[in-house]
């Protein structure tokens, strides 16, 4: 029944590329804002700090430990 | 068309993150817990001035605190992965969809964290000097930066050489040219040995081993569950839209 059926339609065929063009805008402004992100979470208020204060390496400070950050 | 189908995949790729960070928030809590309250109970029975106020209580820390971290830190890479996979998606070889987010995961797990763990591996609380955080810093994410650089280059001269190699050849050089150049990294920056005198040897060990289980996990649940979210999406997605496809699959067998 299977082999009857049209190549064109069936799924498991090599996937059609994302255009560059299509990607890059979503790549840039998330791309940064994941980046950001990852930096409040891994890096603020350690080696350099963006907001003054303690409050948010305290607050993530065992997820940065625990995630393989450098911390203290 | 297609850029509504790279927001689709963003928007699966943060909540495949988010999805694996529940994940790894557990084996966080049970494994690495444990470990980082030892050391802490260490570090208060050695360190000579004798911290302040708390500004954050011990268990905001380890419940509430632990999971923006690593719940955050799920979404933000899930969305970074998923972005690496609508540029990966049939250009890395003939796999499909899971296979793609499967071969990323696993990719993103060893160069993300595995290839800099192995040069400076996760510290629990009172091994590292204070005075010395920002050059650990720097090196650290210099160590990822390089370590993904690479790997994005390896990818490429792979890709390149498939066609006079084959794939598994070209796959094999590639990958051991990664392998040369990090050896080289490790080789000439700098070692960090910070650890106290008599910090006690298993509790460093199994610290490290549980960064080590919250990142597989991570990773693995990523990599299935955006796999499945990934292909729903493409699958509902309108086919033939790109005109790159060289209707390859069609040629051989098809009139048969
Ligand atoms: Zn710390």
């Amino acid at each position: 029944m299977a082999q009857s059926i049209a190549p064109p339609s069936t799924g498991t065929a090599v996937p059609a590329t994302l255009p560059v063009k299509a990607i890059l805008p979503w790549a840039f402004f998330f791309g940064l804002l994941m980046l950001v992100l990852l930096y409040f979470v891994g890096a603020e208020q350690g080696a350099t700090s963006l907001i003054s204060g303690t409050d948010v390496h305290e607050w993530v400070h065992d997820g940065r430990h625990l995630l393989g950050f450098p911390c203290h | 068309m297609n850029s509504a189908t790279v927001r689709n995949l963003l928007v699966r790729g943060m909540l495949a993150g988010l999805i694996a960070g529940l994940f790894a928030l557990v084996v966080a809590s049970l494994l690495g817990e444990p470990q980082v309250d030892a050391a802490i109970a260490y570090e208060e029975a050695h360190s000579h001035e004798h911290g302040g106020v708390e500004v954050v209580t011990r268990s905001m820390q380890a419940t509430a605190g632990l999971a923006t971290g690593v719940l955050v830190y799920g979404v933000a890479i899930g969305g970074i992965a998923a972005l690496a996979f609508s540029f990966a998606l049939g250009r890395v070889g003939r796999f499909g969809p899971r296979a793609t987010a499967a071969l990323l995961a696993g990719a993103a797990f060893v160069t993300v964290y595995l290839v800099p763990f192995l040069k400076y591996p996760a510290n629990p609380p009172s091994v590292g000097d204070p005075d010395s955080l920002d050059k650990r810093t720097a090196l650290y994410f210099l160590m990822v930066l390089l370590s993904v650089l690479l790997a994005v280059a390896a990818t490429i001269v792979g890709k390149r050489l498939a066609p006079r190699l084959g794939n598994w050849n070209a796959s094999v050089v590639a990958g051991l040219g990664f392998v040369v150049v990090i050896g080289l990294a490790y080789a000439f920056l700098p070692s960090l040995s910070e650890l106290p005198k008599h910090f006690p040897g298993m509790l460093l060990w199994r610290f490290r081993i549980s960064t080590l289980a919250v990142q597989l996990v991570l990773w693995t649940a990523f990599g299935l569950t955006f796999g499945h979210l990934a292909e729903r999406a493409l699958g509902s997605a309108v086919r033939g839209g790109s005109k790159e496809e060289p209707a390859s699959t069609a040629s051989p067998a098809a009139t048969s």
